[in-house]
């Protein structure tokens, strides 16, 4: 059994699916979502998206390569196992700081990128909308806009006619399987 | 956010005075060179650079691999040498005890450089043309950083000990030295190169799913071309195969534009810390030798003179190999003459900036009036190494001053030679560095004469081969340009295009 996951709209352009996306957010929906092949200037203005909460990851990440850099020349050089090396302290907040400056680089990019999978609920190898034909053309040269069967407002015969109303090359059903 | 909210309304109230100046001045009328030539839609730039990869392999790659399997194998023959002897096969001996491996490590290391320059710094600086050469760029840091992570590892020794180099407890309950400027070199590389792979991983995702999204239809075509049963089964093979490396590594993204908001924002992050990143990578290499007490190394202009000579150096590297695969894949229209005037300019630039810190460790050298250090400059520049120094300072000062002319950035094959004579001129300025310091230093006595065993040059001219290797293996199997960046700075692009006459 398939049932339907939501309706997609193609589009040609970039200016088009800016446009597309701006009315399709000022109807109200909030299950929806645009594919585009590249990041369209713009485009999160027109869908009303939020500032991304990456910088939050990045920023733990970054204090933990700190800390963690800080910690470990101490605990080696102070606290484990001292050692004078050319008269020189156990511990100073100088000399490890490079090793913590590079630490707090590695672990924010770790951040970084976990967050954006994370946020991204990637990987994902399988979604809905892969389903679509023209799929393959949404990495490449179309653009699409999907009003999720979820969505609160959804109805199919009102999105067709909101669409229809942007003049997209083409109006289809997206399915998914029924999970047994 | 107000001045972009509304420009409409700055541009009216500037425009009937603007319009009056214009009138009087005149001005020349200079459009913007575009970066995508010959107005190339989405997919023509996602056939050009997918087809890089997809179609068949071309002779001169198996050729190329072929040889450059040959050569790396130079490098593999004497490690398996150096480690069955000891490190004597090399032309170390008191008081030259850095030779050529940490003149290569640097070499190779600097020639990251001028990657992640351009995927970093040259992004936070909204340089749209990078988006052309990141990526090709960016594989040549990771690779570059392999190759010279190989000179100090088994410079080491024992090189089954060196993993002794991380903080990680061993038997005899021995941390290691962190207020060394090894150490430190150990934990910024290690951390550039992660950083590196990661960044250019990310960066690769879209593109990946678009090659991912492109195997079935690919897959068909290769297919009904393929005439034998064993053609065919290798199609059905080689399609398997593809969908799931690229099915893999492309983690399911799907372009959607929710993604694409934080995607952004992890590309800025990344950009942002990969720039303190690579000035701090080359900053403590540089320290490696800075913080020494020896004549002609002991100098607070290390850092950012050799962050200018790692980008000058990666960036000749970046020329001696785009410009050979813009040709072989006729990418003219997306790496057009606008980038290479571009990236002509920086060498120019940077290779003014090393001029310039030769000239200004001279100077600081008399003002110091230290006799030992006045010493180095004079011994360099006149002494036993002359022959080194002059070919330092004829390829790195002179030769990227053709740059400033039109003509010598607009002959391909003279812009591809002086890119050649950048990366040996960048060699022997490490060179130059390490060994005029180790060679004479202060007591006469200890001096020597250095030379390389034929063992330091098989292995260094084998890593020409190991780079050779992964970036055909590179150009074979990956989107060699970053070509979602690419569709994004065209003019097609533009979501206001029509939007804002209205």
């Amino acid at each position: 059994m398939s049932k339907t996951y939501g309706i997609l709209a193609l589009f040609e352009s970039a200016p088009a699916i800016y446009q597309a996306a701006k009315k399709v957010r000022s109807a109200g929906y909030t299950k929806w979502d645009v594919f585009t092949p590249f990041p369209v200037h713009g485009l999160d203005g027109a869908m009303g998206i939020k500032r991304s909460k990456v910088p939050v990851f990045t920023f733990i990440g970054g204090l933990m390569g700190f800390t963690l850099g800080m910690t470990i020349v101490w605990y080696m050089g102070y606290l484990d196992y001292p050692l004078i090396v050319g008269g020189m302290p156990y511990y100073s907040p100088v000399f490890p700081f490079p090793v913590a400056y590079e630490l707090t680089i590695l672990l924010a990019a770790f951040g970084t990128l976990i967050g954006m999978f994370t946020l991204n609920k990637l990987p994902m190898h399988y979604h809905p909308v892969m389903n679509y034909e023209k799929f393959r053309h949404l990495t490449d040269d179309k653009f699409a806009v999907v009003i999720e069967a979820e969505d609160e407002l959804f109805n199919e015969s009102e999105v067709r006619e909101l669409f229809a109303g942007l003049h997209p090359t083409e109006i289809t059903v997206i399915t998914e399987e029924e999970k047994a | 956010m107000s001045h972009s909210s509304n420009p409409s309304d700055a541009a009216v109230g500037h425009h009937g005075a603007a319009a009056a100046v214009l009138k009087e001045v005149r001005p020349a009328n200079m459009p913007r060179r575009p970066i995508v030539e010959n107005n190339r839609d989405f997919a023509w730039i996602t056939d050009k650079v997918c087809g890089i990869a997809e179609g068949k392999t071309p002779r001169w790659w198996w050729i190329a691999f072929i040889m450059s399997c040959m050569i790396a194998s130079f490098t593999l023959f004497g490690l398996i040498y150096l480690v069955s002897t000891g490190v004597g096969v090399w032309g170390l001996r008191s008081p030259i005890m850095w030779g050529w491996a940490i003149v290569n490590f640097v070499f190779w290391i600097g020639i990251g450089h001028a990657g992640t320059l351009i995927s970093a710094i040259l992004c936070l600086l909204k340089q749209k043309w990078r988006t052309s050469i990141n990526r090709a760029a960016e594989a040549m840091t990771i690779f570059a950083v392999a190759c010279a992570g190989i000179f100090p590892l088994f410079h080491v020794g024992r090189v089954w000990f060196a993993w002794w180099l991380f903080p990680i407890p061993n038997h005899n309950a021995i941390w290691p030295n962190f207020r060394s400027p090894l150490e430190w070199d150990v934990f910024a590389v290690s951390t550039y190169g992660t950083v590196s792979l990661l960044f250019w991983y990310m960066g690769m995702i879209p593109d990946l799913a678009t090659m991912r999204d492109r195997t079935r239809m690919v897959f068909e075509k290769r297919y009904a071309e393929a005439k034998t049963k064993t053609a065919q089964a290798f199609e059905r093979f080689f399609f398997t195969f593809r969908q799931y490396f690229y099915g893999i590594l492309a983690m399911g993204w799907r372009g959607s534009n929710r993604h694409w908001s934080n995607y952004e924002m992890a590309y800025l992050l990344l950009a942002g810390l990969s720039t303190p990143l690579v000035l701090s990578v080359h900053t403590v290499v540089s320290f490696d030798f800075a913080v020494s007490h020896l004549p002609g190394w002991h100098a607070t202009i290390f850092p950012p003179y050799f962050v200018a000579g790692a980008i000058f150096s990666g960036f000749g590297m970046v020329l001696t190999l785009m410009l050979p695969l813009r040709a072989l894949f006729g990418l003219q229209d997306l790496i057009t003459q606008y980038h290479i005037d571009c990236m002509c300019k920086i060498c120019l630039a940077t290779g003014t900036m090393v001029g310039y810190a030769y000239a200004a460790e001279f100077f600081i050298a008399w003002y110091g009036a230290n006799a030992f250090e006045g010493f180095a400059f004079v011994n360099r520049a006149f002494g036993q190494y002359a022959w080194a120094y002059w070919i330092m300072i004829t390829c790195n000062v002179i030769s990227p001053q053709f740059f400033w002319t039109r003509w010598g950035r607009e002959n391909l094959w003279f812009v591809w030679i002086l890119s050649i004579f950048i990366n040996i001129g960048m060699w022997f300025e490490r060179f130059v560095i390490t060994v005029t310091s180790l060679a004479n230093d202060f007591l006469p006595a200890n001096w020597d004469y250095y030379s390389p065993t034929a063992v330091d040059i098989f292995t260094f001219f084998g890593t020409f081969g190991l780079f050779s290797v992964l970036f055909l293996l590179f150009i074979r199997f990956l989107p060699l340009l970053a070509f979602a960046e690419i569709k994004s700075v065209t003019k097609q692009a533009d979501a206001h295009a029509h939007g804002e006459h209205h």
